[in-house]
């Protein structure tokens, strides 16, 4: 197995990731995108871990996954708290702090 | 290059990597792409399976079943509520993206350019021996509840607290 193989993916996938993030105006497919950016992230964890023969980097590999899991319960209640209050998720119509 | 190929190189792992790489980034391009909020959710399913999948050909098996269950399980369920209970369009949709939506592609394509090339600079060529057999839990275990344990702990909480929180967040009164 190459050790570019894993890497490139991740590159990838991160990247596309951050155009969802800035092309996005729907909140939850932005919180979509983010998830793309933390598997991005995970897969070059596994790869790293792999290519040292060690442990280290699946446990924080686990620890990402515990942590997007909670930014996603989060972020869809604040999503829904937005949505109670203005009836629209359009990320570009929450310029209230902009004056 | 060739003389590597024949020694080191698991073909058949190569060939199994790619498939599954072609399919999530295709899945990845169509999650940002889609103009159906539900299939951008469907799409997250197949780029979600395809990690998990490539991990057991990373030797993570612990990992890949914790991400089928932590994503496949239970985040899918909550973004697929999450677009029921803001009533998003059933079918396609206009206005799912910014009016400056295209700033993103030259954004996406640099920072793909600069990473690949960071990456085929520092590890072309460079072959992983593939592991023994797939990573027993007990290594990660012993991680977890030494070095790891504080951490641990403290994602414990954190945990905690965002279950806490959304239930504030979301709760009406």
């Amino acid at each position: 197995m190459y050790a570019v193989n894993f890497l490139i993916l991740g590159a990838v996938l991160f990247s596309l990731g951050v155009f969802g993030v800035i092309a996005r105006r729907n909140a939850v497919m932005v919180l979509m995108s983010i998830e793309l950016i933390l598997n991005a992230v995970n897969v070059n964890l596994i790869a790293f871990a792999l290519m040292n023969d060690s442990a280290e980097g699946h446990v924080f590999a686990l620890y990402v996954i515990a942590v997007a899991a909670a930014e996603v319960g989060v972020g869809l209640a604040m999503v829904l708290m937005i949505y109670r209050n203005r009836r629209s998720i359009a990320l570009d119509e929450l310029s209230v702090l902009k004056g | 290059m060739s003389a590597v190929l024949a020694a080191d190189v698991n073909v058949a792992q190569n060939v199994g990597f790619y498939i599954i790489a072609a399919v999530m980034v295709y899945g990845a391009v169509r999650i940002v792409s889609t103009r159906n909020v539900v299939h951008a959710a469907l799409w997250l399913v197949v780029v979600l399976g395809g990690v998990a999948a490539q991990y057991i050909l990373a030797a993570a098996e612990f990992v890949a079943i914790s991400q089928v269950m932590v994503y496949i399980g239970a985040v899918m369920v909550l973004f697929l509520f999450g677009i029921m209970l803001t009533r998003a369009t059933i079918g396609a949709e206009d206005g799912l993206n910014n009016r400056g939506w295209g700033l993103g592609i030259p954004v996406a394509l640099l920072l793909a350019g600069t990473m690949i090339w960071v990456i085929v600079d520092e590890y072309g060529g460079s072959v992983i021996e593939s592991p023994d057999g797939p990573m027993p839990t007990t290594a990660l275990s012993d991680v977890f509840l030494r070095e790891g344990l504080v951490p641990f702990l403290a994602l414990s909480f954190v945990l905690l607290a965002a279950a806490i929180g959304a239930i504030v967040l979301a709760r009406k009164d």
